[in-house]
Order: C-alpha cells, then sequence, then structure tokens
C-alpha cells in the first residue's frame, strides 16, 4: 500500500507533444519575483491567523486583561507568568498530562509495532488487515470520544456487559478517579495504536531483504536478527512517529472535552483543558495567555525535537 | 484493551527461545499463533465500530439492554431518518450541521491548494533565503496547542465580527490546513524532475508558463490526494469548531453531534447513526488516498 507514487517516470511523451510557442519571447518574471509572488500569500495568512494571534496573546499575558470585563487591562508584568508556574494546581495537572502522554505513547508504541510486526510476516491479505486496523485512527475524536462513553457506561455500556457475562465485577470507568484517567489513555490508545502501526509498517517493509538473507546464510537466530537488522532500520521512523504522537498527546482537548469534561473532579484534567477553564469559565484572559504561552514554549522544545530526527532521517 | 495488552507480551519471548535445529516445526506453530494473536488485536480494534453501527440500527430498548444484546434486536432505520428529519419534518439541526461542515471544509480545502500548491512548487524549486528553516516554521505552526491559539482567534474574530460566522471558521481552517498542504505537495513536485521546466523553457516557454502545462498536470494526482486530506481533517476538526460558533445555523456536525449528550437524556441510537452517517465519507475518502496515508497523517513530513 506504501510504494511511492511514479507519478513522473512513465510519461515523457506529454512533454514532447505540446507545440512551442514562438521563440524568443522574454521572461516576463524573473524566478525570483515569481518565487517571492507564489509564497507571499501563503506566509500572510500564516502570519495573520497563526503569528499574530501568538503575539497577541505574548502581549495579554503580561496584562490582566480579561474577555468579559472590556477595558485594555492594565500591564502587570511577570505576575501572569509566576501564578501560573507557583500554582498547585498546575503542578497536579501537569502531573496529569505527563501520565496520560506517557501512558498512552507508550501503550501506542508496544502495541502498534506488535501489530506491524505481526502484519508484516503475513505474506497474504495484508492490505486488507491494514486498512481494517486504520480505522480508529480516521475517526473524528468527537465519534471516538462519544462512543467510547457509551460503551464506557457503568450501567448499560458493553464493556461492563460483557465483563459482568465474564462473571467479574462492574468497573465505573468514567466516574471514579483512579479508572478515568485510565480509560483516557485506554481510548487515545484505541484511536492512535493504529498511527504507530501505518510508520512501524512503513519502516518494516522498507528493511531489505536481502539482510535477512545474509543473516540467515550466518546461521543468526530469530532475535538477533530482529534485534541488529529490524530494531536499527525501523527505529529511527518509529521516533518520529513516537514524537508525533507525544506531541499531539500533550495538546490534546477534544477527547478530554467529551469523554471525562476533565472529572470526576479533576481527575482528567490535562493542561490543554485547564487552559480552556481557565480562558472559557474562569475569564481570566491574561493568566489563560501566559499559561498558553508556557504550553507554546513547550510544544516548540518537542516540535524542534522532532524536526530534527525528521532531518536527520531525511539526510541519511 | 487490557486483554490484548497481556496476550501481546508473551509472543517475543516464546518466539526467542525457539530453537534454531527445530525451525521448521515450530515455525508452523508459531504462524498459527501469530495469525491468533492477530485476530485477537484485530478484533479489539474493530469491535467499537461494529458496535457503533450496530447501536444506530437497533430499537431503543434493545440499545440500553441489560445485558447487551449482540446479535438478537430489532433492526430499525429510525434513526438515521431522525439524523437528517426533523420530528416536524423539514431538515434537522443535524443536516443542517452536515451542510455546513461540507461548506466549510469544501471552500477551506479549495483555499488551502490554492494557496498552497504555488508554494509548495516555489520551494521545490527555487533557492531561497533560509529555506529550510522557513518550511520547520511552516510546520510549526500546525503543531500549536487549538486550545491556546483560539484565545486570541477569538478576540481578533470578536473585534472583526467573525465569531459565528462560517468565514471565520473557513479562514481558521485554511490557515490550519496550509502548512500541511504546502509540505505534502513539496514532496510530490520534488519527484517530478526539474528538467521537464527546463527543457521546457530551451523550448521558449516562460517558467511559470513551464510550471503550468508541464508540472502541474503530473501533479493533479498528488495535489487531490492531499485535498483530500485536507478535507477530512477540517471536516473532523471540534476545538475550533465548538469555540468560534454558537448558533444552529452556523455551527458545523462535530459541535453538533457533540452536543445530542448535553441534555439529561441521551439518545444514544441517534448519537450512533449520526456518527455512523459523519464518519461513513471520512472513511471512503481515506480509503482513496490509502497509498499516500503514511505522509498524510504525518502531515507531509515522511515520505516513502
Amino acid at each position: 500500500m506504501s510504494d511511492a507514487v511514479p507519478l513522473t517516470t512513465d510519461r515523457p511523451g506529454k512533454v514532447a507533444s505540446v507545440t512551442p510557442p514562438a521563440r524568443g519571447r522574454s521572461r516576463r518574471l524573473s524566478d525570483r519575483k515569481l518565487a517571492v509572488a507564489f509564497i507571499t500569500p501563503a506566509l500572510l495568512l500564516l502570519l495573520a491567523m497563526s503569528v499574530f494571534p501568538l503575539v497577541w496573546a505574548l502581549f495579554l499575558s503580561f496584562t490582566d486583561y480579561s474577555a468579559t470585563r472590556g477595558g485594555t487591562g492594565t500591564f502587570v508584568w511577570f505576575e501572569n507568568y509566576t501564578a501560573v508556574l507557583t500554582s498547585a494546581q498546575v503542578h497536579l495537572r501537569a502531573v496529569t498530562t505527563l501520565i496520560y502522554v506517557v501512558g498512552a505513547v507508550v501503550l501506542q508504541t508496544v502495541l502498534g509495532f506488535t501489530i506491524a510486526y505481526l502484519i508484516s510476516r503475513r505474506t497474504h491479505g495484508r492490505g486488507l488487515l491494514t486498512t481494517l486496523f486504520l480505522i480508529p485512527m480516521m475517526l473524528s475524536p468527537v465519534v471516538v470520544g462519544l462512543f467510547w462513553r457509551f460503551m464506557l457506561d457503568a450501567q448499560f455500556g458493553v464493556v461492563n456487559s460483557m465483563l459482568g457475562s465474564l462473571g467479574l465485577d462492574q468497573v465505573e470507568w468514567l466516574t471514579r478517579q483512579r479508572t478515568a484517567l485510565f480509560s483516557l489513555i485506554v481510548v487515545d490508545t484505541w484511536q492512535w495504536t493504529p498511527f504507530i502501526m501505518l510508520i512501524a509498517l512503513a519502516g518494516l517493509t522498507a528493511v531489505p531483504k536481502y539482510l535477512y538473507e545474509a543473516a540467515s546464510i550466518d546461521r543468526a537466530s530469530e532475535w538477533f536478527r530482529f534485534r541488529t537488522i529490524t530494531l536499527p532500520l525501523v527505529w529511527p521512523l518509529l521516533l518520529i512517529a513516537v514524537l508525533f504522537r507525544a506531541i499531539e498527546a500533550f495538546r490534546l482537548f477534544d477527547l478530554v472535552y467529551i469523554l471525562t469534561s476533565g472529572g470526576p473532579g479533576v481527575s482528567t484534567e490535562t493542561l490543554s483543558f485547564h487552559v480552556y477553564k481557565v480562558a472559557f469559565l474562569g475569564f481570566n484572559t491574561g493568566t489563560a495567555s501566559a499559561y498558553g504561552i508556557l504550553m507554546v514554549v513547550i510544544v516548540i522544545v518537542l516540535t524542534q525535537l522532532y524536526l530534527r530526527y525528521l532531518n536527520k532521517l531525511k539526510e541519511d | 484493551m487490557a486483554v490484548s495488552v497481556n496476550e501481546a507480551v508473551p509472543a517475543s519471548p516464546v518466539r526467542d527461545r525457539t530453537p534454531p535445529a527445530r525451525r521448521i516445526g515450530g515455525g508452523r506453530g508459531r504462524s498459527v499463533l501469530e495469525i491468533a494473536l492477530l485476530t485477537v488485536l484485530a478484533v479489539v480494534m474493530l469491535f467499537p465500530v461494529l458496535w457503533m453501527i450496530e447501536t444506530s440500527i437497533k430499537e431503543n430498548r434493545d440499545v440500553y439492554a441489560v445485558p447487551a444484546k449482540f446479535f438478537d434486536f430489532e433492526v430499525t432505520l429510525a434513526h438515521y431518518r431522525d439524523v437528517f428529519v426533523a420530528p416536524g419534518g423539514g431538515l434537522s439541526d443535524l443536516s443542517v450541521a452536515f451542510l455546513n461542515s461540507l461548506l466549510v471544509a469544501g471552500v477551506s480545502t479549495v483555499l488551502a491548494t490554492l494557496l498552497g500548491v504555488p508554494a509548495a512548487w516555489a520551494y521545490s524549486r527555487f533557492t531561497l533565503k533560509a529555506k529550510k528553516d522557513q518550511l520547520f516554521f511552516i510546520l510549526s505552526t500546525r503543531f500549536m496547542p487549538p486550545v491556546v491559539v483560539v484565545i486570541p482567534i477569538f478576540l481578533m474574530y470578536r473585534v472583526v465580527g467573525l465569531i459565528d460566522t462560517p468565514l471565520g471558521l473557513i479562514l481558521i481552517y485554511t490557515a490550519f490546513n496550509l502548512p500541511f498542504t504546502i509540505w505534502m505537495v513539496k514532496g510530490f513536485v520534488d519527484e517530478v524532475p526539474a528538467e521537464y521546466e527546463d527543457a521546457a523553457m530551451l523550448d521558449g516557454y516562460t517558467r511559470l508558463q513551464a510550471f503550468r502545462k508541464f508540472t502541474l498536470p503530473l501533479l493533479v494526482p498528488g495535489i487531490a490526494a492531499t485535498a483530500v486530506f485536507a478535507l477530512i481533517f477540517s471536516w473532523n476538526e471540534f476545538v475550533f469548531a465548538i469555540f468560534l460558533t454558537s448558533s444552529d445555523s452556523v455551527r458545523t456536525a462535530p459541535p453538533a453531534i457533540a452536543g445530542l449528550i448535553g441534555g439529561t437524556t441521551v439518545d444514544w441510537g441517534l448519537v450512533a447513526a449520526s456518527s455512523v452517517v459523519f464518519a461513513l465519507p471520512v472513511l471512503i475518502f481515506a480509503y482513496l488516498v490509502r497509498r499516500h496515508l503514511v505522509a498524510g497523517v504525518t502531515l507531509g513530513a515522511v515520505r516513502r
């Protein structure tokens, strides 16, 4: 399913068939101007819709502006930042987010890689299997969140119903402090395991066959082959996928909003969800901006890491 | 899920201990084990989807049956009718939301393609100052947490009157799909040899004509795949939609479907049916672009 697309190779005839215009027509636009004309509109839109809002948020983060109170707010320097960084509430959300990100990404990686490895060893039905496994990933978080909320319902949810018929106790998946965060991790894992699987599979199918053949001539054990051939060759790509998932999990908002709304109590409130509460329920726009800017800083660090690995992968 | 985790782990130690001498005999047993494991994992991954489809065609009393009914339930299409038709006749709120989604996702995809394709071509063909940095900057705007971005966007829209308008959503979705479009299409342009354009220019075409007449036709399948992904991303988007729109006439499908669970009683049959209606086009489109999935889901960053 993942062979590179040969859009180009087999149609050079097309080029020859078009009759050229009269020679000697001067180029109206120099390459440089053309490049500027083609790139500027895109960059302008990004500046207006992505950079400018962040700059505005940065400005607001130094004020005590509130979206409901109106006025312009007064300058408070770093007060918002110290408030956020020293808040016990924020520390609690940071821990929740960390548990969630690490738990979900580790589970997804282990499961996704296992599935990819198992699929890569099959000779028949690989395409069909891969397609089926990919379905959860393509669904909207809204659909995923709603549907799991129904399946995990304590009274009539199908999960508890199945546990019941196995003779096990009912579990309050989404309404107990301990289990709610676990449920969130499970649902995220369900949705995003296919992502890791897809990328791991891309890496696994790219491992040249002759390496395995050479290894089996040397009578290398299966584990040895896995450790010295498969893993080192797949690892760089897998690392990209893991970092990508980590960034996405860190930013996650919609699944929490739908599945638990941060509850019970604040047990599933991630940083994203807390920013939302501060901004849109508490209307402390200044504080929320500072909070948001701090999150952006973390995302930028993670993104830099991601892009650096990506760059390394491309250069190899 | 827990079941599958436990079963996934023992597979590898078993494999390690297989001595080389018994490889042929052990190979078949192992193969059976692997197929069994794969089947279990597939069932776990697909069950929620099947359950959603099943719930959407169940009579209400079977939806809430305890213990759950897997096979012997009354089939009804009433939930699907409720998705599209309001109780008193006419268009339901949900079908209005679906039309809004179509408008917002469609227009923003067209805009992102129109802005992104020329930029992608220029980034691929020309030597520019700090090109790599520019491209990385463009991609990193896509990674900003939506909840953070939406705060200043909300204030901005309030000033210019774009709150609760389709245009507001179209603009933000265009900006949010642009980095992806540029990265993805640039990959496709990189695969078209620049020599084609050089040759055309030797024949007297301008650079722009060479792009339009020779490169662009070759890019069409790639651009189409990219547009399909942009369409899926906008169609599925929830965070901006819920914060930037509020009225039923403007709201897109994700917040409308999420709104179904607001009341005291939840009609899960309706939720399931609208989820199926909402997800079906996505799955069909995703199937059409399955060859580009790796590039698509990594926002054009990883290519094979």
